[in-house]
């Protein structure tokens, strides 16, 4: 049966990937793959594409990983546990394993939306047993802050930095999560660490799923969204009851909204405390946050449309 | 099966894939690989073989998924040709860096640009340095015949490197030649069961593949590599030793024709070497002293054993199928006058670039360097070091 998620439950079970990591204090990676790792009731292997994960868990002779843990390359790590999990097959047929195991990639929002997006449409489409989680930090965090497909409109970073003459991000992001449910896999889900018991109910559901899933979980990144140390589970939440990040899933087509904000609050809250967004403050930058709130407002009202479809 | 059977390269090495049967193969089609990586779909769709097939969405894909099925313990494969090739090429150094025997037959052809589908060797020797074993075929025989090697090769517990075999795309892989086939026990048993070393399948002793190395140990890696690689030469002459028995075909770490006593030598790989060897035949009927030199195992490449093979002639000239551009000279011309450079006496080398994109290597080709050698032997002057062949002016 599987574990209740419930504190008192979720406490009496090892965590798999041990502290003495050296990701950033304050990072939201770590909180992401502890809780993923904790909803499984099977034992898990992992992949994981090259990025601050990847580098800061597994150096020279040390690892955090307490599960069997595979980095190849950087925009391969669905491909990868895509050959784990054949073997893993194939084993099984003819015998030689007989336990039930379950496959998990990690990969950051450059190694997924943009120079892995061709290895995880390929393994999605091929319909490989195995999860993809997508920690989305918005932008190449691991290089230094540069722009990736993710990164919110207007953001500064350092390959698109707010100047005098360009404001940040000129572009919207990729919408992945629609991306992946256009695939027609039978599970896809937005997450977010704040929201913890819905992200742990979506990893356990997808592993419960025979097929290839996917969650995209935002993971915030106080060094390049230049915020507080201790403000990562804050600004998830906010990102959450903006609507900038809805909580829903698309289950066999069926699209369904796993939190709804009572009052759906302004994005200029999710923006507020972050430095990277500071420079849309000006007065002469207005039109950018009016622009970030109607792409916000737009996405909110068709993904309530999506679902009210999916009901009737 | 019968046991002699006229059937194209590709078909050949299908056929040793069949009787090898993988634990899985990861590929995406490419010309001239497509023939091979079609006729073992159609064994994994008939139940010829126990293999899962992942038919990837590209190259690269293909590499990363070998590398991960490798990792999980069990037997891979997969094959390509060119841009495949080159696509991989990341992925080639993982594989070897994380050692593991993937097994890729290579059917060669040149690169783009311009783009062109038929045969020459720059795919291979990009790949060349990329830390796996490399086994160089002349013809739809010893492609079948390096192939199943090459699973014992790389998965002896000495080594565990990934290993490609190398043959001409069109001119091995798709035409039709002869094969003695092995059967199919005798090759089972010849390769036997997979034996897993830190399987990432087990969940019980759980293990990390690829971390992060800094300055502190990357270059002990780097060197454990090196020392593997010496190993390699004595693995191919073992296992050579126990194909014999059950093949009765000789292997070895290159071929010699007519070498021992030959004033005048070419070193050429793969099926131009055929076409050379009835040219030597032809000299040596004329009374000239003519030999050739085919290497076997380009990678690690046996620098001691060709240079004691070489040394005693006056003039010898590496045919190079690809060139190393800015490299000066071709990149086998590059291994022979290493393998020749510690002897005081030695042979007055030049290189000749043939073939390229499928340009037909003609016997008269090999007739005009053997008449060249002729002349440097008598003047003891070279006129040209290095020089394209059977080329537009």
């Amino acid at each position: 049966m599987a574990t209740k998620l419930g504190l008192k439950e979720l406490s009496k079970k090892e965590v798999l990937i041990s502290s003495g990591h050296r990701m950033c204090a304050g990072c939201g990676a770590p909180i992401v793959v502890k809780m993923v790792l904790l909803a499984s009731d099977y034992p898990v292997i992992a992949s994981n594409a090259t990025g601050c994960l990847e580098v800061s868990t597994c150096i020279s002779d040390y690892t955090a990983w307490k599960i069997p843990w595979i980095h190849n390359a950087f925009e391969n790590a669905a491909a990868t546990i895509s050959g784990v999990e054949t073997m893993y097959r194939s084993l099984k047929k003819q015998g030689k394993i007989d336990k039930e195991i379950k496959f998990v990639a990690f990969g950051g929002d450059g190694g997924t939306y943009d120079i892995g997006i061709q290895s995880l449409s390929g393994a999605m489409e091929r319909g490989h047993d195995m999860l993809y989680i997508c920690y989305d930090n918005g932008a190449y965090m691991n290089t230094g802050i540069q722009r990736s497909s993710a990164t919110p409109f207007g953001a500064d970073t350092t390959t698109r930095p707010a100047g005098s003459v360009i404001p940040g991000k000129t572009e919207q992001r990729k919408n992945l999560t629609k991306i992946m449910a256009a695939h027609n896999i039978p599970y896809t889900a937005q997450a977010s660490p704040s929201h913890w018991m819905d992200l742990m109910k979506k990893v356990q559901k997808a592993f419960e799923i025979k097929g290839p899933k996917f969650i995209n979980i935002l993971t915030p990144c106080n060094r390049g969204w230049r915020s507080k140390t201790d403000d990562a589970i804050m600004l998830s939440r906010l990102a959450v009851e903006t609507c900038y990040w809805p909580l829903y899933e698309v289950e066999n087509g069926a699209t369904k909204i796993t939190f709804k904000p009572k009052k759906k609050k302004a994005v200029i809250d999710f923006l507020k405390p972050q430095g990277r967004f500071k420079h849309l403050f000006q007065p002469e930058n207005e039109w950018a946050i009016n622009k970030l709130q109607e792409g916000i407002d737009k996405e909110w009202e068709r993904l309530q449309k999506e679902e009210s479809i999916s009901i009737s | 099966m019968a046991k002699i059977m006229a059937v194209t390269g590709n078909e050949g090495v299908a056929n040793a894939l069949r009787q090898i049967n993988p634990d899985v193969c990861a590929a995406y089609p490419i010309t001239p690989q497509t023939e091979l990586m079609q006729r073992f779909s159609s064994f994994v769709s008939n139940g010829k073989v126990k293999t899962e097939l992942i038919l990837v969405e590209s190259e690269h894909s293909a590499m990363s998924a070998c590398v991960g099925a490798s990792a999980g313990g069990g037997r891979v494969a997969t094959a390509t040709s060119s841009q495949g090739l080159a696509l991989m090429w990341e992925i080639l150094f993982i594989a070897s860096g994380l050692r593991l025997p993937i097994v890729m037959p290579v059917v060669n052809r040149a690169l783009s640009a311009p783009l062109n589908i038929h045969c020459d060797h720059s795919d291979a020797m990009g790949a060349r340095d990329a830390g796996w074993i490399q086994l160089w075929s002349e013809n739809a025989q010893e492609a079948y015949d390096n192939t199943v090697q090459a699973f014992r090769i790389a998965e002896h517990m000495d080594i565990r490197l990934p290993a490609m075999i190398c043959y001409d795309g069109f001119i091995i892989g798709h035409s039709i030649g002869v094969i003695n086939y092995l059967e199919d026990e005798d090759v089972k048993n010849f390769v036997g069961e997979f034996r897993q070393l830190n399987p990432l399948l087990n969940t019980e002793h759980p293990i990390s593949y690829g971390p992060l190395i800094l300055p502190d140990y990357y270059m002990e890696f780097r060197k454990a590599q090196d020392e593997v690689m010496s190993k390699v030469s004595k693995v191919v002459m073992e296992v050579a030793a126990d194909f014999e028995k059950i093949s009765g075909r000789k292997y070895g770490l290159f071929e010699t024709y007519r070498l021992d006593d030959a004033e005048i030598g070419i070193v050429i790989l793969n099926s131009a070497a055929g076409t050379s060897k009835d040219v030597v035949d032809e000299f040596r009927n004329r009374g000239i002293k003519a030999g050739l030199l085919k290497p076997r195992l380009f990678r690690p490449f046996p620098y001691k054993e060709v240079g004691e093979a070489l040394k005693h002639l006056k003039a010898v000239c590496v045919l190079d199928r690809a060139d190393a551009f800015g490299g000066s000279f071709g990149p086998m011309f590059l291994d022979i006058a290493t393998s020749l450079y510690p002897y005081k006496e030695k042979p007055l080398l030049i290189n000749k670039i043939y073939g390229l994109g499928g340009r037909d290597y003609m016997p008269e080709h090999a007739e005009l360097t053997l008449n060249e050698l002729t002349d440097i032997v008598k003047t003891g002057k070279i006129k040209t070091f290095k020089e394209y062949i059977g080329v537009r002016g």
